[in-house]
């Protein structure tokens, strides 16, 4: 029988595996962009998991909720991207930094 | 779904439709205009009449809240907003930048920060700050042929989005520990002071996540960045409408949703406020570039702001909402006179930038002059009965310590707005600056004024106001 403890560290794996991607890797934004998926993945799982748990319908609202601005969120940030491209002709990372300080 | 819900949300209802209508009218005509930047400034002000004319309750079966709380907030959001889009319109159309876009974009963020206001749940608080974060993105990658401009835009969506999957993470964790995702059901849950270890875990989260929003630290580096990437006049709204939404939202879920667990969240909100004054005085002193700077003073300043809410109570509360209101001013009027300057064609960015600023532009140099000294704390400016109702609630609460930390951190930050003072004031000029448009010098020298004498007038009533505002948590 699969628990909800089993759901809730899947979903805190994924969860962890998001953040690092973001902090670790130092190559690529669209790797960025897929980390940001994972974390909403995550969250998503979580709050189905709960929901069914719970008998209580709204954590799957949430997640209709997630999910409708997780794609506006990722156009957003792929149209950002392009304009970063169009500016630079590459979207590493450490490219990132015309300002520092 | 009633009308009675309907009725309750008709600022939000007038600002979604009014943008869309603006987005619509945009695309025809194919570009903006200063008549375009004023039918959006009407918008704005339409809804604020009807948030203060509006009734106050809880609609969509508790998800929106509307109370004085809220309503104090919006029409200071509303306000900031409406000024944000000549600021912004005169600044974009001088450097042949005429969009329709900027105005929707004001106005959708605006909706976005009043549900925010609002939010009575998890689902509205999370939906009311994507819709003006997805804004805001978009916003400081505005100029999309300017290299700096992009990449600010990129680094606060990628941060952003990691702070909202934060958030989320933090709220899917309340919401399977507490069992709901409203407040007041939440605030059930939690007995005799002790909230459930997932639910603390979840609160740390979300904590965490509205930090990154308002650039508190231990989760501020990106504002350096964004503020010295955005256009100027973007930068000013980013600097005081998101932050006030974002406070108001914070302790709208502190305070109703985990009032019980004060003894839980207290210690790690006046951790965060101490580091931000300090990380905002200490890396400021290093800046060069004014917008950096002031973005180290907003981080700062977001310090004072949080340790108001660190005192907790109705007095916590409203120490917090006149600091905000008072920072507001100061720091759109201040952005307003710099998005003005010009020297050769070229924005004036850094502290040398501004050298002789007085003997050229008499007027421009006082406002900044008020609102640096404001920003200060120095009396008989506006900030400093800001920062004097934020020292007095935490020390009725009993954070001494924090307080007198506070006053240190305000000390060294001293040093980097009487620099630029003098800078302004006794060095000489290094060529002839451009005469600043009407719109932004208006804003400045209103601005100013308000910071020094009007505030000593309008200060008894703001302080009902917030009161009034506060006294919502009761």
């Amino acid at each position: 029988m699969i628990g909800l403890t089993n759901y809730l560290t899947v979903a805190a794996i994924l969860f962890t595996i998001g953040v690092f991607g973001i902090f670790v890797n130092r190559k690529n934004v669209i790797i960025i962009l897929m980390s940001i998926e994972l974390i909403l993945l995550a969250v998503n799982i979580n709050l189905v998991a709960f929901s069914v748990f719970l008998h209580d319908v709204v954590g799957q609202i949430f997640a209709m909720f997630v999910l409708t601005v997780a794609a506006a969120e990722a156009a957003v940030g792929l149209a950002i991207l392009v304009t970063f491209f169009r500016n630079r002709g590459d979207i590493a990372v450490d490219d990132a930094s015309v300002m520092k300080g | 779904m009633t009308l009675a819900d309907l009725n309750l949300v008709r600022p939000e209802l007038i600002l979604a439709i009014g943008a869309l209508l603006m987005l619509l009218v945009g695309a025809f005509r194919g570009k903006g205009g200063p008549v375009f930047d004023g039918l959006s400034m009407l918008v704005l002000l339409i809804a604020g009449a009807a948030a203060v004319t509006g009734e106050h309750g809880r609609a969509f079966a508790g998800g929106v809240v509307v109370d004085n709380l809220s309503t104090f907030a919006k029409v200071a959001i509303y306000a900031a907003s409406a000024i944000a889009i000549p600021l912004g319109g005169v600044w974009l159309r001088k450097r042949g930048d005429d969009k329709f876009e900027f105005p929707v974009l004001i106005l959708l963020a605006a909706l976005g920060m009043g549900m925010m206001a609002s939010a009575g749940d998890l689902i509205s608080l999370y939906v009311g700050i994507e819709l003006h974060s997805l804004a805001l993105y978009v916003l400081a990658a505005f100029r999309r042929d300017d290299a700096k401009s992009s990449e600010a835009g990129l680094k606060y969506f990628v941060l952003g989005a990691l702070s909202s999957g934060l958030l989320l993470y933090g709220a899917s964790l309340i919401y399977g520990f507490a069992g709901s995702t409203h407040f007041d059901v939440i605030a059930a849950s939690i007995q005799g002071g002790q909230a459930h270890t997932g639910v603390l875990f979840g609160l740390v989260f979300l904590i965490c996540g509205l930090a990154f929003k308002v650039s508190a630290a231990p989760f501020h580096m990106w504002t350096p960045d964004v503020y010295e990437g955005a256009p100027t006049p973007v930068v000013g709204f980013f600097a005081g409408a998101p932050k006030i939404a974002a406070m108001v939202l914070l302790a709208r879920v502190l305070s109703e949703g985990f009032g019980a667990a004060i003894g839980q969240w207290q210690q790690v909100i006046v951790i965060v406020a101490l580091l931000s004054v300090f990380v905002g005085a200490f890396a400021g002193l290093a800046q060069r570039n004014l917008k950096r700077l002031w973005a180290y003073s907003s981080i700062a300043n977001i310090g004072y702001a949080l340790l108001g809410l660190a005192a907790g109570g109705e007095a916590g509360v409203q120490a917090m909402l006149l600091f905000l209101v008072l920072y507001l001013v100061d720091v759109t009027g201040f952005f307003a006179c710099l998005s003005a300057l010009q020297r050769n064609g070229k924005p004036m960015e850094t502290i040398q930038d501004m050298a002789g600023l007085f003997k050229s532009q008499p007027g421009i140099a006082l406002a900044m002059t008020a609102f640096a000294l404001s920003a200060l704390g120095l009396p008989p400016f506006s900030g400093f009965f800001a920062k004097f109702f934020v020292f007095k609630a935490a020390l009725d609460a009993g954070l001494v310590w924090p307080a007198v930390l506070g006053l240190l951190g305000s000390v060294v930050a001293a040093v980097y707005y009487l620099r630029l003072l003098k800078v302004m004031w006794f060095d000489s000029p290094t060529g002839e600056v451009e005469a600043p448009p009407v719109s932004a010098k208006t804003v400045a020298i209103v601005a100013a004024l308000f910071s020094f004498p009007v505030a000593l007038f309008a200060l008894g009533w703001l302080e009902q106001m917030a009161l009034a505002a506060a006294a919502a948590f009761g």
